[in-house]
């Protein structure tokens, strides 16, 4: 009976055998694995949640109240959720990054790219709907504004500002949307993706074999990985298995521990009449929130938004001059160009803030040239120092190319992330957070 | 028996049966098209926005803000129960503001002493005729509308008025000044 369990069920999505050189802890960092059982940790929270909460603006904050107050163990199944869905954002970013890292985007795994862009976007609408249903200041506030920007989104925008709210402002039927697709559709988009994504894995062959940077040098051509022990598979149960239990065991932890230190916010009940002051969005929307202080409105909320989507979506279908999947950062000279673009990066963004902070406050021209002008000269200015430097070498694929442009980009936008959620106080002014 | 069967499909059909059965295809398709179709109407139906029927003296009905000379010029008054602002300029001049940033929707609370409404979520300001004198905003407040009859100032809350700023002809005045 267990075995059948265990061959049917555990191991449905799972090849028999996998490479043993892929069990590496420096190659995944488990980080997929942990992502999974944080979704189901979610799911089992989740569900316990349901049954105490009433999805109305008058019972909503009420519920929480007592849940928090008077259920046995209630509060700590709300700060496992709360903590649980903080850290999937997190370990799922992350996963993005190595999965990026170690060219594990290429064929045969280009679709598997895209469909984890679909869990992102499952992952952030989860925590987006998620974040109205206590009905507190915080949950109101956030959605009025991040609703608000839809305003912006020309053409279809505000009919789709109007769809979303249910109705001309944030009410019950908003509350109602977000309460059926944060506990019916998200969970259904996770398991369908979720088991897709899994069979790609193991339609791959599983994971990307790791490399060493200087095995490149051995057959750039075809990009194979060396032959031999590199190869030899093993044996899913229990090699495996163990390794994902171990990792399941970190992330169960580490989410208690959190859960059992530091409580969920609950401010007080939402107040259409007063606006807190500053009005934050959660940190995994901070980089956002800052950009919407620096430029029009259209531009942080459609534009950017927009191309950055599509790059990430076209990331595993250029034309890449190699494939090199399983080493870290393409090639040594990767490391250097990567570690290059992520200070050039991580400058551009805290030059531009200081700049414009500084000239917006001057006057209206300065503030228009400072949240236009300046931030294309910054990266003009980058880009050709970038392609100076880069082309002197001349030793470069293509692949190196379109690293840095990513790694810029994730360097810029991590400072941004830092300073809305870290350096922005009352009024949203720049400040030390102590 | 299932290898007869496949026998039977596999096996070379009559040549005439070919478009009989792409043809079959097609209608299968555009039904499968059809009852998609449907599904995504259905769920439209489900999700439009509504309306919500206005209530009694709340928002989104006529209110009735007091007598003229109960506001001094220069000053703002909060209605809170309208979620609007009454603003005398210094003209005598009175506009109904839209206590919503037109940023992104905070309530802009009214600062006495700077004389500027300060949106506490990005920082935009607006001054007591409701122009964005500060980025990120880029419009003015909205305007409700104002009727002044017998001395008495009248907002209607249901007759919201979208503008990019500031212009005379938008202040309503008592009929003698
Ligand atoms: C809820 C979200 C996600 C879950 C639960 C998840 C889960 C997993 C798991 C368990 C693996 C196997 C190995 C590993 O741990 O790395 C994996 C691999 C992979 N994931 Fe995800 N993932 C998620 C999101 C994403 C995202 C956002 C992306 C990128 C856009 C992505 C792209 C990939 C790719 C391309 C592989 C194959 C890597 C290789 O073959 O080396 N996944 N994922
Ligand atoms: S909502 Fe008022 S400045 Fe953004």
């Amino acid at each position: 009976m267990t075995l059948r369990l265990r061959k049917y069920f555990l191991l449905h999505f799972r090849p028999k055998t996998v490479p043993e050189s892929t069990l590496a802890l420096t190659l995944s960092w488990g980080l997929g694995g942990l992502a999974a059982v944080l979704v189901l940790l979610q799911m089992g929270t989740g569900l316990l949640l349901k049954f105490a909460y009433e999805p109305t603006p008058q019972g909503a904050y009420a519920s929480i109240q007592y849940l928090i107050a008077d259920v046995p163990f209630g509060r700590l199944v709300r700060n496992l959720h709360h903590w649980g869905a903080n850290l999937l954002v997190g370990v799922v970013v992350l996963h993005l990054l190595r999965v990026c890292f170690t060219g594990a985007f290429h064929a045969p795994r280009r679709l598997n790219w895209v469909i984890g862009l679909g869990l992102l976007t499952t992952v952030l609408l989860s925590n987006f709907t998620g974040y109205l249903l206590p009905w507190d200041q915080l949950a109101y506030w956030a959605v009025t504004v991040s609703t608000g920007m839809l305003e912006y989104i020309p053409g279809f925008g505000p009919v789709m500002q109007q769809w979303i709210r249910g109705g001309p402002e944030i009410g019950a039927m908003t509350l109602r949307l977000f309460f059926a697709v944060h506990t019916a559709l998200v969970p259904l988009l996770f398991a369908v993706l979720m088991g897709f994504h899994f069979w790609r894995v193991r339609r791959a062959g599983g994971l990307v074999i790791p490399r060493k940077a200087d095995e490149w040098r051995g057959d750039p051509e075809s990009g194979e990985p060396a032959p031999g022990p590199a190869r030899e598979r093993v044996p899913a149960v229990p090699h495996l298995i163990v390794r994902e239990a171990a990792m399941a065991a970190v992330g169960v932890a580490a989410v208690l521990l959190l859960a059992v230190a530091v409580d969920a916010p609950l401010e007080g009940p939402a107040n259409p009449g007063l606006s807190p002051n500053p009005t934050k969005a959660p940190w995994y929307f901070a980089g956002f929130q800052e950009l919407l202080l620096h430029v029009h409105p259209t531009v942080a909320v459609f534009i950017v938004p927009v191309m950055a989507t599509l790059a990430l979506a076209a990331l595993p279908f250029w034309r890449y001059q190699a494939d090199p999947g399983g080493i870290w950062f393409i090639s040594r000279s990767g490391r250097r160009s990567a570690l290059a673009a992520a200070l050039s990066g991580a400058l551009a963004a805290i030059l531009w803030i200081a700049v414009d902070h500084g000239l917006a406050s001057y006057s209206a021209a300065t503030g228009r040239f400072s949240s236009v002008g300046l931030p294309l000269l910054l990266l003009a200015a980058f880009a050709a120092a970038g392609w100076g430097s880069f082309g002197k070498r001349g030793t470069g694929l293509n692949n190196e190319g379109v690293q840095v442009a990513f790694v810029f980009a994730a360097a810029g936008f991590a400072v941004m992330t830092v300073t809305g959620a870290v350096f922005r106080g009352e009024g949203m002014a720049l400040g030390w957070p102590w | 028996m299932p290898h007869t069967v496949e026998n039977r499909i596999n096996h070379d059909p009559p040549a005439e049966e070919a478009p009989r059965r792409s043809f079959l295809n097609w209608i299968w398709g555009g039904l499968g098209l059809a009852v998609l179709a449907e599904m995504v109407w259905l769920a439209g139906a489900f999700l439009r926005p509504r309306r919500r029927a206005v209530r009694g003296g709340g928002f989104g009905a006529v209110i009735d803000a007091g007598p003229v000379e109960r506001f001094t010029r220069g000053s703002v008054t909060a209605f809170p129960r309208g979620r609007f602002y009454l603003a005398r300029l210094e003209d005598g001049g009175f506009l109904a503001l839209s206590r919503e940033c037109t940023h992104l929707g905070c309530t802009v609370p009214w600062d006495e002493k700077e004389g500027v409404f300060r949106c506490p979520c990005h920082a935009s300001v607006f001054d007591i005729r409701g122009d964005a004198i500060h980025a990120p905003a880029t419009r003015a407040l909205d305007l409700f509308q104002v009727d002044i009859e017998n001395d008495t100032v009248r907002v209607d809350t249901g007759r919201r008025r979208r503008r990019s700023a500031f212009q005379a002809s938008q202040a309503a005045y008592p009929a003698r000044t």
